[in-house]
């Protein structure tokens, strides 16, 4: 089943690298939305390193956000979902492969940002801290885009998806969002990762919860 | 008895609840402003507790039951627990309205600010959030049976996010005041202000109960009707 759900992931993916169209987007709205921030900000009253952790997690999980609602739009062109359906593939491994790809997504916009967030706020970054916020970035997409997945495929069909599809997600974002803001401050003042050990397990929870629902609900969203 | 006249048999039989649980919860202020004692350290700004607190227990169990009940209905396909869960989630909406907006009120006198981020507080704001995504997905869909799906599915997540919402923010900052009923220890509450409280809390819980039943003869009704029709075409 992992082989059918990589399979999926990576048919999305090479699409999406193909076009590129997507990537390219989203990139350039997560650049244009830091920027944003840094002139959202009044610098004679809030350094631009003590906004750094907002911002980089506002731009990240709105951008994800965006692109979360293409894991099953762009399969309704041409009923491609019905090819899907009608494959001899587990509705669970649909989900997986969904999934895994929109994680992919939501990373490579994180990969961008972070850097550029380093650039942008003049943030002194050491080793040690980026490895923590990489794993905490992992940590908090990890839920987050399994929800996502789940309501990506709910809203497809609907006309007013783009509207419905945040108003349904955004909710799911409060946890991971308050622990990773959390824990990527700590780190960036140079706090050893084992001091932000509970919110790394807060939001492991998180994951766990919300894959394992997803892997359970998800099936029956696909019936006919 | 037909299908339609069960139904309507509901509405009645809601009609009549919810009159005896607004009499009730009447009757309840009235003993909660002239015979139940003042509040030693917060005065007369305390008596809302008595409405605030039963609003609240209300909401989270029209928001529990929508989540079990989506759970069966996944499982079971029954179209009556679609409609009860719209029908619970419709009168949560209003009640957990009612303890976002008592809330603020109580808060403003007490902490000082009409609004905190607290866990308790954020918790019920976001099972407004979820309400209200839960009726805007229910009006987009026009397939009974994918509304029911659909809506099942978020009444489920929606289920297991306030619970990690309320973690969340409560290892991020709570202000609210320590439970004075529900704790290991037993109630701190003094005796009158327990029975005013419990009395409140048995006539919110008949308000939910009549609303929701109610709401869901409404939709059997709207429901045996649309039977009818598509009998007689």
């Amino acid at each position: 089943m992992i082989r059918l759900a990589l399979t999926i992931a990576a048919k999305d993916l090479r699409a999406e690298l193909r076009s590129r169209t997507a990537l390219v987007t989203a990139l350039a709205f997560a650049a244009l939305v830091l920027v944003l921030f840094e002139f959202a900000r009044d610098p004679t009253r809030l350094t631009a390193a003590l906004l750094a952790p907002s911002a980089v997690w506002i731009t990240g999980t709105f951008a994800a956000t965006l692109t979360l609602g293409r894991a099953f739009s762009t399969e309704q062109d041409h009923h491609a979902m019905d090819g899907l359906l009608l494959a001899p593939v587990p509705r669970e491994a649909i989900f997986i492969g969904k999934w895994l790809g929109a994680l992919a997504f939501a990373l490579a916009i994180d990969v961008l940002i972070v850097p550029l967030a380093v650039l942008f706020f003049n943030l002194r970054m050491t080793a040690e801290a980026l490895a923590g916020i990489a794993l905490v970035l992992v940590l908090a997409k990890v839920g987050f885009t399994a929800v996502g997945t789940v309501f990506s495929a709910l809203v497809a069909k609907l006309r007013s998806k783009e509207l419905l599809l945040p108003l349904l997600v955004l909710p799911f974002l409060v946890p991971p969002l308050i622990g990773g803001v959390q824990a990527t401050a700590r780190l960036l003042d140079g706090q050893p990762l084992s001091d932000v050990s509970g919110w790394l397990r807060l939001l492991l929870a998180y994951d766990l919860v919300f894959v394992v629902g997803g892997l359970l609900v998800f099936p029956r969203l696909l019936d006919e | 008895m037909s299908n339609l006249e069960q139904a309507r048999a509901l509405v009645k039989r809601g009609q009549v609840m919810t009159v005896i649980a607004v009499t009730a919860i009447a009757l309840c202020a009235v003993r909660a402003l002239l015979f139940t004692p003042v509040e030693r350290f917060q005065g007369p700004a305390q008596k809302i507790f008595y409405l605030h607190v039963p609003a609240a227990w209300s909401a989270f169990l029209a928001f529990g039951l929508v989540g079990i009940v989506s759970g069966l209905y996944l499982w079971l396909d029954d179209r009556r627990l679609d409609l009860f869960a719209e029908a619970s989630a419709e009168t949560g909406t209003i009640l957990t309205a009612i303890v976002l907006i008592t809330g603020p009120i109580w808060g403003k006198p007490i902490w000082g600010a009409w609004w905190v981020w607290d866990a308790r507080l954020t918790s019920t704001l976001f099972l407004f959030f979820i309400f209200i995504g839960y009726h805007s997905l229910r009006a987009a869909v026009h397939d009974p049976q994918d509304r029911a799906r659909f809506s099942a599915v978020l009444g489920i997540l929606g289920a297991m996010l306030i619970p990690f919402i309320h973690l969340t923010v409560y290892l991020f900052r709570t202000q609210h005041p320590m439970p004075v009923v529900a704790r290991p220890e037993g109630p701190t509450l003094p005796g009158v202000m327990l029975l005013t409280l419990l009395l409140s809390l048995g006539a919110f819980t008949l308000l939910y109960l009549g609303w929701t039943t109610l709401r869901y003869g409404i939709g059997r009704v709207r429901e045996a009707r649309e039977e009818l029709h598509d009998a007689t075409a």
